[in-house]
């Protein structure tokens, strides 16, 4: 998956459980949190969706990477990878 | 022939706009059902029937707001027969030939109504039966003009922007057409809501705030160790055990959990737990997480992660907006030290909870960093004391300690 894919993936994950965000515009750069006032439960389905969409185990220590969609693409990318080889 | 009137979704609310109906006249209704869409400041409403029976007629049709009691249909018992179409008499006619009926299914203040006992409807039971359809795509469809019922629903069963556009490309705007207002959380009138709530509570409820700090280290050291155990999907977040632990203490302090109103302070015999959810660009709505004292963590995690998008999304059932018999606010991670909040009326106690966060408290006669959640009843001194609430906290704090009984 490229990038671009990925950063859908995040987005369409984010929209599924916040439909009320839906049609929002993401920054890459700056924390769901931030942008969204994302709470703890929004961002644990968003990790659950995460997971079921690629397959990736997302441990709990890890959450800290996955805080902005940058992050999110990139921990994506790295984990795929490693989890397909 | 029983009146189905449209249902009081808390003390703020005095309106509603009929959205939508599920079923037609002489379609068979069971308990629980989802029968209608009403919408109300605190979004679209999903309402539900509490007899078994037929829908007979429908009396109010989608667009049309109407006062909380309006008959919006009639609903025929078991064994009553359906009005043959051919045989009709003119509304009026079966009006003025129908017994009095009252005015509503329901009582007034129907979370007095504590036997009742409806189960709630497992989730997902509603997708179920029709398509999830997004707040957005609800908007763009009622802009657009187009009918939902002729939307495809996307992969997952949702009607979502994507599927509303394929069909507004083969669809032209129809010119000037009107449609019923659209559903959705309307932040201004929700704001409006809160506020002739709240008004009211601080008018007419003598409150009293107890507060306690309780060390929840023990808490986040067996979570940590429970959660690296499970899969993503199954992880737990600390309010699911707090939120049980409250329900488990408010089931032994009757004062604090139950409904105050004309006739006095009525003690609820279940614990539903409002859950105070903040609505992204302000607003707040607490849906009753039902019987929290009685289920299991995973359980309580799988109804949160329901309860709190649909509240979010302004997608909860009737039930949920009414039968809270205690809120519980929880200000979350990364917020303030602590909250003192106000009673949502009818109900005579609210339990707010400020950030888990780590500050030093002093175990074995040492100071130490610990993690610390400070826990602040409002209790309503018509009904008790801040004895009582100090009890509860006591009680809260000894079954937190002990998070694995939970």
């Amino acid at each position: 998956m490229t990038d671009t894919e990925l950063m859908d993936l995040v987005r369409k994950t984010l929209f599924d459980v916040a439909p009320d965000l839906e049609g929002e515009e993401l920054e890459a750069r700056e924390t769901f949190h931030d942008q969204f006032e994302i709470d703890s439960m929004d961002f644990l389905n968003f990790v659950i969706g995460l997971a079921k969409a690629t397959g990736v185990e997302i441990p709990e220590s890890d959450y800290p990477r996955l805080q902005t969609p940058a992050g999110a693409v990139a921990y994506l990318r790295a984990n795929w990878a490693a989890a397909s080889t | 022939m029983i009146d189905f009137a449209m249902p009081s979704l808390g003390a703020d609310m005095d309106a509603g706009t009929l959205v939508e109906w599920f079923i037609k006249p002489g379609d068979a209704v069971r308990r629980g059902d989802i029968i209608a869409l009403v919408e109300t400041q605190k979004g679209a409403i999903e309402i539900e029937v509490f007899q078994d029976g037929r829908l007979g007629d429908i009396k109010v049709g989608p667009g049309e707001r109407v006062p909380v009691g309006t008959v919006l249909a009639t609903i025929l018992e078991p064994g009553e027969t359906v009005p043959s179409p051919a045989a009709e008499t003119p509304p009026s006619a079966v009006e003025e030939a129908a017994p009095p009926a009252p005015l509503s299914p329901r009582p007034p203040m129907p979370q007095l109504e504590a036997e009742r006992a409806v189960p709630a409807a497992a989730p997902g039971e509603a997708a179920a039966t029709r398509p999830r359809i997004t707040p957005a795509a609800r908007r763009q469809a009622a802009e657009k003009g187009i009918d939902l019922a002729t939307v495809s629903p996307g992969a997952e069963g949702v009607i979502g922007l994507a599927e509303i556009a394929a069909v507004a490309a083969i669809k032209p705007a129809p010119a000037g057409e009107t449609r019923a207002r659209r559903p959705g959380i309307d932040l201004g009138e929700m704001r409006k809501a809160i506020a002739a709530a709240m008004s009211r509570s601080h008018r007419d409820i003598p409150h009293y705030w107890v507060s306690q700090t309780i060390d929840l280290t023990a808490l986040f050291a067996w979570l940590e160790a429970e959660n690296a155990k499970r899969s993503t999907a199954e992880r737990l977040l600390y309010a699911a055990p707090l939120i049980k632990a409250v329900a488990l203490a408010l089931k032994e302090r009757p004062e604090l959990n139950g409904h105050y109103g004309e006739a006095g302070f009525v003690p609820a015999e279940r614990v539903h737990l409002g859950i105070a959810t903040a609505l992204r660009g302000g607003g707040l709505v607490a849906p009753a997480l039902h019987d929290a004292d009685s289920i299991g963590l995973e359980e309580l995690m799988t109804r949160l992660a329901d309860l709190i998008p649909r509240a979010r999304a302004g997608r909860l059932r009737s039930s949920e907006l009414s039968d809270a018999s205690a809120t519980f606010s929880n200000l979350g991670e990364g917020t303030s030290e602590a909250i003192m909040p106000l009673i949502y009326p009818p109900q005579v106690a609210i339990v707010g909870c400020g950030a888990a966060t780590l500050r030093p408290f002093v175990v074995g006669g040492k100071v130490e960093a610990r993690r610390l959640l400070t826990v602040t009843v409002a209790g309503d001194h018509r009904v008790s004391d801040g004895r009582r609430a100090s009890q509860f906290l006591a009680r809260l704090d000894a079954l937190l300690q002990k998070p694995e009984a939970l």
